[in-house]
């Protein structure tokens, strides 16, 4: 195998270990900034995961599967928003339940669909494109989730800062107080930052369980649900952020596989440690300029809002 | 022979750092499976590591328990615990099973070790049964498998049918049960393939189906054309099936996942012994023991060979199959040499157990490092 070829199937295997971390935290990102903290990605993605992997096996239909996904997970994502903003419950206690109650989910829906093959999601195979060095198999050799991804993160950003609707979600993360005295309705408007942040969870899990390791078995998230939601505070609440992050911390699993196979001598556990490390070292950079963290941290992120009429 | 003390797997980190969920897993995990009595059936617990349908170690448990069942019906009544964390929940759930009543409980992995010597003093009339510990009490037996066994059979089977001569060893942590796995494999492949040699990545989690998939594509993309594992999920199976090359299923059949990469598995077979000990409980002659049961014993098991292996690697592997069986052949019996080249078992000497329990270094022919 020539340099070339290593180098293109490293970025490949980085793009897809990040995916399903960056179209998590890109939903949560958007929940945070509307002020509503939910810890329960990493169930919503299990759900989500489950969801599209019965579908498929179910209907054979893939389009269809995500899109159960997407739906399993909102309606998750819905419970924890009638549990938080309507009888308003704490939300990092809420958030836990809803991890235990998607593993517990997930796992007693999936019992029947352990072990049963399917046709994955199969990545693009553009003739020409899809051939060329380096750059064929890294941008034109994904599946559709991977260009949903970035095609999200880009959506996103533009959405949060360039339009009025966003303005608006942004307003109410910052003082709920104040943009439900300017009559914007602050509990509707959470509804569905969290409806959406379900969605992207569930996008992250139908990948997992349709492309990344096209199966279903019991918590097969292994933790990714809670990277992404450190990766929202790594990214500063800043979507491009988020999605480089997950880039980085997906390229830091892969090159330390790597590494091993090439016979490098560098502790494993030492770089299985660094993802975590560089999210530590951030933490600490971007939090020395308290002004920096103040601006983008959403004020009321996790304050319950009773309206008084 | 799970987590054993101070590795801090993904999965117990993750557990850790949901502050709470250790305590709420307990209760969304305790699952009870009925099975009706009739009048006072023997109460036999289990609690595993990981979720039963991991398709891998738990799920081989978990199969036991379903045949203890099976073989004595309204006789017993089995109650399972799953996804418990190795720890201080540990401990709770097996006060609870033992003061619910239960007379034989299983703590099917290393790390429930202590917890399970602690709730046994406090239970004098439970029997206790901890699989890959290896400490004791009146009323705790352990039991184990010497699944290298199975690895030397399977290493002979990847020395004939590779062509690029790197066989690919996905890892999971550091400890002997693991290295000694390897270096079975190793010995197997080079038996009759001296140029062969084994590629080892660790991925520090025993079950993380994301990552498994990751390196079984990195040994694949260094050149490896067949793959084994030492973790729980059928991940690298898939990849294998993918990329055309050939992969072994570990703990359970996974030919499922790859009808022409998976050659066959290296099972764990548990019903004879779990039959036997609650017999021994019904009968009361049960006793503390220590069993490392290997191929004889029917706890390791080779499933079906894929029918694309040509004859003469199906009788090279039942051939070492029936010697192990028959004690003639030791998967690790000298010269066994390090990976400098120097002599560490001399030729005609069989290391013994302890040697075995403790082995924390790699034979010639294995590229990678045990990680210190």
């Amino acid at each position: 195998m020539d340099g070339l070829d290593a180098i293109a199937a490293l970025l490949v295997a980085t793009i897809r270990a990040a995916t399903p971390l960056a179209l998590a935290a890109i939903g949560e990102l958007v929940t945070e900034k509307s002020g509503v903290l939910n810890l329960g990605v990493e169930g919503m993605m299990l759900v989500g995961a489950v969801a599209a992997f019965a579908t498929a096996v179910a209907t054979g239909n893939l389009p269809l599967a995500i899109l159960a996904a997407m739906v399993a997970s909102m309606l998750v994502a819905f419970l924890f928003g009638v549990m938080t903003l309507s009888l308003m419950s704490n939300q990092v206690a809420t958030g836990l339940a809803l991890t235990i109650f998607g593993i517990g989910l997930s796992a007693f829906v999936g019992k029947d669909f352990i072990g049963i093959p399917i046709t994955s999601l199969k990545p693009l195979d553009i003739p020409g494109l899809s051939d060329l060095p380096l750059i064929g198999p890294v941008l034109f050799g994904q599946d559709p989730l991977v260009y949903a991804s970035v095609a999200l993160t880009v959506a996103v950003g533009w959405f949060l800062h360039r339009t009025r609707a966003g303005l608006v979600i942004r307003a109410v993360g910052e003082n709920h107080t104040a943009a439900h005295a300017i009559g914007y309705p602050v509990i509707a408007i959470r509804y569905l930052c969290v409806l959406f942040g379900g969605a992207m969870s569930g996008l992250a899990g139908a990948y997992l369980s349709l492309a990344y390791t096209p199966m279903w078995v019991e918590n097969m998230t292994a933790g990714r649900g809670w990277i992404a939601l450190a990766l929202v505070v790594f990214a500063t609440w800043k979507p491009g952020r988020a999605l480089l992050g997950a880039y980085l911390f997906g390229g830091v699993t892969i090159v330390q596989l790597h590494a091993q196979g090439l016979g490098v001598e560098i502790s494993s556990h030492i770089l299985s440690m660094l993802p975590y490390l560089a999210t530590i070292l951030v933490l600490v950079l971007i939090s020395r300029d308290e002004t920096k963290i103040r601006l983008n941290a959403p004020a009321c992120l996790g304050k319950i809002f009773r309206p008084d009429f | 022979m799970r987590n054993p003390a101070g590795i801090l797997t993904r999965r117990a980190l993750t557990a850790t750092v949901a502050a709470g969920v250790g305590l709420a897993t307990l209760a969304s995990s305790a699952l009870v499976s009925p099975a009706r009595a009739a009048d006072d059936p023997l109460k036999v617990g289990f609690i595993y590591v990981g979720p039963v349908g991991d398709f891998g170690w738990s799920y081989q448990h978990d199969q036991g328990r379903q045949a203890i069942e099976a073989e004595f019906g309204d006789a017993v009544e089995t109650t399972y615990v799953e996804s418990v964390p190795e720890g201080a929940d540990a401990e709770r759930v097996l006060n609870q099973l033992a003061a619910g009543g239960h007379d034989l409980i299983f703590a099917t992995s290393f790390g429930f070790m202590n917890s399970t010597i602690k709730t046994a003093r406090k239970f004098p009339d439970v029997m206790f049964e901890h699989a890959t510990g290896y400490k004791r009490a009146d009323n705790v037996a352990t039991y184990a498998a010497r699944f290298y066994e199975g690895r030397y059979v399977i290493g002979i089977i990847a020395g004939m049918m590779t062509e690029t001569n790197t066989i690919g060893y996905i890892a999971s942590v550091p400890i002997p049960e693991v290295v000694r796995g390897i270096n079975a494999f190793t010995q197997g492949l080079r038996s009759v393939n001296p140029e062969a040699n084994v590629k080892v990545i660790w991925v520090n989690s025993w079950y993380d189906p994301g990552k498994e998939r990751e390196a079984a594509e990195t040994l694949f993309a260094q050149g490896a054309d067949v793959l084994t594992q030492h973790t729980d999920s059928p991940a690298p199976v898939q990849v294998a099936e993918e990329k055309g090359i050939y992969a072994f299923g570990q703990a359970s059949d996974m030919s499922q996942f790859g009808p022409n990469a998976h050659l066959t598995a290296i099972v764990d077979d548990w019903h004879g012994y779990y039959i036997d000990r609650t017999r021994a409980v019904m009968d009361g002659t049960w006793e503390s023991t220590d069993t490392w049961g290997g191929l004889d014993s029917g706890m390791v098991a080779i499933s079906d060979y894929n029918p694309i292996l040509p004859p003469e690697v199906v009788d090279a592997a039942e051939d070492a199959r029936k010697a192990i069986e028959a004690g003639e052949l030791h998967p690790l019996a000298g010269p066994l040499m390090d990976q400098v080249g120097q002599v560490v078992v001399a030729e005609g000497e069989v290391p013994d157990d302890a040697a075995l329990l403790s082995m924390d270094w790699f034979v010639q022919g294995v590229l990678g490092q045990v990680p210190k």
